[in-house]
């Protein structure tokens, strides 16, 4: 058998748009999604939370609630373990055990508004509401900080006295809960070489993922310490792990089973109910049901960190850039991790700097703690970036896409975060913008249009897969990752490829936890990747022992045996009629029975994804309104498995970009209080706002995959924030810093109030 | 929580004034059943309007049109007579929420729920809407811009319904126009609404004008002054600025999550403006009632 990575030519499914395998079950509404499991006997839990940014426990009394008829079991932070300091990595954000027990249930202390205090279990939704009443939490109200300014005055109030460093040792106590500082050269001395040098300063404000789907779950403890968690995440090993971790349980006793998952967007890659309804379903006897409310989703689950920028960017007057440096704060929430190392990371990625450098800070404040979205950390630093990038070029009177491809990163460049880039697309990503009708159109007044690019990392980390042959020759294939963009089609189109059979004879199912190997989340762009990957590896496995069955049946010497079209052939003698492989499963019990095979590994060779957007804006002079008016978005996904699914994950993440461009931002009042948990006053784009989202694929092979495949999730949402600052700032003559881009601020800069 | 679904008004009425302050009516519920849900509103009995002939179905007449106060978006939307005749009505009513929202929200439920935001308001203000309410006490027609107190509140008494709102055939000349400003296109709330009904001479005058603004105080409001800058005068640049001006003055928003005080003031003036601009393009090539508009 062959190891080859797969060309054009010889594909029949990869490059096609078959019909995924989960879609009639999702349109017809038959899908089971987190809050579509039950069970006998269940209880319905709530969740007491706090209605201050930041107090001292003095007590809890919880005898009334427990009194209450109906009530069956309630927890607070004293019934869970106390949880060393120790590093956890979910995929996408740092963050550490203790601090992720303390955010599921608050140990004597509370840190933002919303914040757990207690669970209750009860026979209904409601006598669980009503207990919720019942429980007295005496509070000790300390002052609160709710921006990273003030959260690093040096009078500020200490989110937390206890912060303990990598190495577990005991901080200075601030609310700096870390500092990251990456780069190369000498950026400081290489200024004074620069013929240009523009330094600029940027907000951006917490917004939210917006999955449609609440966090949901049931959880079952039975009497022999079994516990079996129904639930949609990113990740069903993510899940077991926190819980036993948190609950101090052997992962071999929980079992984790995988909902649907209705939008994570790294929203769904920690926990906060689980551990709960466990540890209430070991106390009550009885299996536990917990479903969050929209309004619980935004007071208690992880937004994007608010942010503040500083770039500082020095050119040549030919255009070529000599230095960057950049300062990026990021409000952790309530508990340190917020994505300020990706961020710097990506901050400076897209480009050839001699000299680079970036400084993060992760600032604790009094707020949810935040959470991974979608490139975490990155699209506030192109925002940043891609607006100096766009000033320059117009200082420069450069063409803003020339400006980039004179400076674009590529093969063998040096990049700002570490390693030597390997193949990557972002110059041919640059050409096809350059090169399309969008970018030339004609324009009307009031009307401008904006270009930036952006870069995200993708990831491998650690992915499992089996794939076995069935009886009648069709295959299974078992992955262990949840299913949100579309992978059942992909990885069963990759399977098809490497068997040489029709799309339809490949069923994907995802796994549990017990049934197929460990893999990591749903995240960083990685199921067709690495999951992928594992895919292609086990299937090859297989396909090895069906060459070696048809030896057996054929007693030839295994070496001859070719596999080719579904079929096992011996190329060198054609008296020998080729096996089929329904023939070869068929008799597999006479040739050593079951075929199957499994493939697990830390995936190596991710390629980096690069995106580039156009986009047009008109705006109302009157009113401030922007209104996006035609929106290109260009990406290299390596390969495209499925076409319609890049797509779909590009248009998606250029809406939710320009979301965030445009109108959304939690709003708190000065107590800390959330005023807009909900999608009414938490303005998330709607389908009538936006005109469709062209996406254009560019395939630039990443070498280290059996496909080519990139990963294609996250980096779309990367250049939206700037395409539409630097639309605006074509339309208007104003180049604004500061997000949301909402009618009023607009206006107010257009033409201030007198 | 009990649900009734009464059958005539007196029997409605009669339910009402049983059960008082606890009983609430319901027209689509758009409104009514979200406050369930958050708990804004506990009642203990939901009195289902939509059963009773009186609130329901439109008629057109010469002498005006009678719309039921329980009659859908969607219902209002396929009038054909009614939005040659009022297209801002129809248009500030075709506002409302979604497709779904459409197939049942009402008009009675839009004043009643007493939003100072409620996007037909201001155009019903400015159209010179009248509605009929019928209580225990027996019946009245009010105003429209009478039925709002504040946010929440109504002057309606205890167990007194909106039966229909009236508007007359418009006379010759007339146009009316409906604007909001919300940040996205749909399912939001009015940051600022401006409703402007007109009436032009032959000469091109402006004979009459009804302006009316929402989400700019604690209830909709009519703008007399700003009605006035363009009566008995040519509707020119100068006199619309002069609108646009008495508008942002009458305007006393508050600073809030939605928009802020100076914001809602300023597009006062410019929204009210553009109904004005609007009402003017529908007022201009004279129409006669009941024939298609060109
Ligand atoms: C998703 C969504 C989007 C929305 N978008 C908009 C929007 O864009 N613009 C807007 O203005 N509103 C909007 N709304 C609010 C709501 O849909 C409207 O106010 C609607 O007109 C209410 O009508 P209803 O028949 O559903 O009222 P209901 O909910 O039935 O009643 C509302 C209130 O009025 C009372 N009431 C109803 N009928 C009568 C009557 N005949 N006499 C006395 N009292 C009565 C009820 O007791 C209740 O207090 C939206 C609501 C939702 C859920």
């Amino acid at each position: 058998m062959t190891q080859k990575t797969r060309d054009d030519q010889t594909l029949k499914w990869v490059g096609t748009r078959p019909i995924r395998p989960d879609g009639v079950e999702k349109v017809t509404g038959r899908a089971r999604y987190g809050a579509d499991f039950a069970r006998p006997d269940m209880l319905w839990a709530k969740v007491l939370r706090s209605p201050h940014a930041h107090a001292r426990i003095r007590s809890i009394d919880v005898r009334e609630a427990l009194a209450l008829d109906g009530v069956k079991a309630i927890v607070t932070g004293d019934d869970l373990p106390e949880i060393a300091s120790e590093q956890a990595f979910v995929g996408e954000e740092p963050t550490d055990y203790r601090m992720m027990s303390q955010n599921v249930l608050a140990r004597g202390k509370v840190g933002y508004v919303g914040h757990a205090i207690a669970a209750v279990a009860a026979t209904t939704s409601a006598v669980a509401e009503e207990a919720l009443g019942l429980i007295e939490v005496d509070y000790e109200i300390l002052p609160h900080v709710l921006d990273a300014v003030s959260a690093i005055a040096p009078d500020a109030p200490l989110v937390h006295d206890d912060l303990c460093d990598r190495k577990g040792e005991k901080k200075a106590p601030s609310n700096i809960a870390n500092e990251v500082e990456m780069g190369h050269g000498d950026p400081e001395a290489a200024f004074a070489s620069a013929d240009f040098v523009i330094d600029r300063s940027f907000t951006t404000q917490a917004v939210h993922q917006g999955y449609i789907e609440p966090h949901a779950c049931l959880a079952e403890a039975g009497p022999d310490g079994q516990v079996t968690i129904w639930c949609s995440s990113q990740g069903q090993f993510m899940i077991r792990g926190y819980t036993a971790k948190l609950l101090g349980l052997d992962l071999a006793q929980v079992r984790v089973v995988p909902a649907e998952i209705g939008g994570g967007f790294g929203g769904k890659t920690t926990v906060y109910l689980e551990p709960l309804a466990v540890a209430l379903s070991q106390r009550s006897g009885r299996p536990v049901k917990m479903v969050m409310s929209r309004e619980e989703v935004f007071r208690a689950t992880g937004p994007a960190s608010a942010s503040r920028i500083r770039v500082k960017i020095g050119a040549t007057r030919a255009g070529n850039f000599v230095a960057g440096e950049a300062w990026l704060d990021y409000e952790a929430g309530a508990f340190p991790g917020s994505s300020v190392a990706a961020g710097s990371m990506t901050i400076f990625a897209p480009y050839a700097f001699e000299h680079a450098r970036s400084h993060g800070r992760d600032i604790l404040v009094n707020k949810p703690k935040s959470a991974a979205y979608r490139a975490p950390g990155a699209p506030m630093a192109a925002f940043a970036v891609e607006s100096v990038v766009d000033d320059l070029a117009r200082q420069l009177e450069i063409d803003p896409i020339d400006l980039r491809l004179q400076n674009a990163a590529q093969e063998g460049v040096q990049s700002s975060f570490g390693p030597r880039y390997k193949r990557i697309g972002f110059v041919e990503t640059l050409e096809a913008a350059q090169a399309h009708p969008h970018y030339d159109a004609p324009l009307k007044a009031n009307q401008g249009r904006g270009v930036a690019a952006g870069m995200w990392f993708n990831a491998g980390l650690q992915s499992s897969a089996a794939v076995m042959v069935n009886a009648d020759g069709s295959i299974s294939v078992i992955s262990g990752n949840p299913d949100i963009g579309g992978s059942r089609a992909s990885l069963a189109m990759m399977a098809a490829e490497e068997f040489g059979i029709a799309y339809e004879k490949v069923g994907v199912r995802i796994g549990d936890t017990a049934s197929v190997g460990y893999n990591d989340v749903t995240g960083g762009s990685r199921v067709t990747l690495a999951t992928g990957k594992m895919v292609v590896e086990a299937s090859r496995q297989v396909i090895a022992q069906l060459c070696e069955r048809a030896a057996k049946v054929w007693d030839v010497d295994v070496e001859r045996v070719q596999w080719a079209d579904g079929k096992a052939t011996v190329p060198d003698d054609d008296t020998i009629k080729p096996l089929g492989l329904a023939e070869i499963a068929t008799g597999a019990g006479r040739t050593g029975g079951p075929i199957q095979a499994s493939a697990s590994g830390s995936v190596r060779g991710v390629g980096m994804s690069f995106a580039v957007h156009l986009c047009d804006v008109e705006v109302d002079p009157e009113t401030g309104k922007v209104d996006v008016i035609r929106y290109t978005a260009f990406q290299d996904a390596g390969r495209a498995i499925h076409p319609s699914y890049v797509e779909g994950q590009i248009q998606g993440g250029a809406v939710q970009g320009i979301g965030w461009a445009l109108n959304e931002a939690y709003v708190f009042d000065e107590s800390g209080r959330l005023e807009n948990p909900g999608f009414l006053d938490y303005r998330m784009p709607v389908a009538s706002d936006l005109p469709m989202i062209d996406a254009v694929i560019i395939e630039v092979a990443n070498p280290d995959h059996p496909y080519g495949v990139r990963g294609v999730g996250e980096a779309p949402i990367v250049p939206p924030i700037p395409a539409v600052a630097n639309a605006v700032r074509a339309a208007t003559g104003v180049r604004f810093s500061d997000l949301p881009l909402s009618p009023p601020r607009v206006l107010d800069a257009l033409d201030p109030a007198s | 929580m009990e649900y009734a679904a009464p059958r005539s008004l007196d029997e409605a009425i009669g339910l009402l004034s049983q059960v008082g302050v606890d009983a609430r009516p319901m027209a689509g519920g758009t409104d009514l059943l979200v406050q369930l849900r958050t708990g804004t509103r506990r009642p203990k009995l939901l009195v289902d309007l939509k059963q009773i002939p009186g609130l329901c179905g439109i008629d057109c007449g010469s002498q005006g049109f009678r719309i039921g106060a329980a009659v859908s978006g969607a219902e209002i939307g396929e009038c054909l007579p009614l939005r040659e005749a009022w297209p801002g009505v129809v248009e500030a009513t075709e506002l409302i929420g979604s497709t779904q929202i459409q197939g049942r929200a009402s008009l009675g439920g839009n004043l009643c729920n007493a939003s100072p935001a409620a996007d037909s308001v201001p155009a019903l203000i400015a159209a010179g809407a009248v509605c009929t309410v019928i209580g225990p006490g027996g019946r009245r027609e009010v105003p429209v811009e009478e039925v709002v107190r504040g946010p929440g509140e109504t002057t309606l008494s205890e167990a007194e319904i909106v039966v229909d709102f009236r508007l007359p055939q418009p006379q010759e000349g007339t146009g009316d126009a409906y604007q909001r400003m919300i940040p996205r296109t749909e399912m939001d709330i009015a940051i600022v609404g401006a409703g402007v009904s007109l009436r032009l001479a032959e000469s091109g005058e402006c004979l009459a004008c009804r302006v009316a603004l929402g989400a700019v105080a604690a209830r909709p409001i009519r703008v007399d002054a700003a009605a006035e800058a363009l009566i008995d005068r040519r509707p020119d640049a100068a006199a619309l600025g002069e609108l646009a001006a008495q508008a942002s003055a009458a305007a006393d928003p508050i600073d809030d999550k939605r928009g802020t005080r100076a914001y809602r003031s300023r597009v006062a003036g410019v929204l009210a403006r553009r109904a004005a601009e609007m009402a003017l393009r529908r007022a201009g090539p004279r129409r006669v009632a009941g024939s298609p508009a060109s």
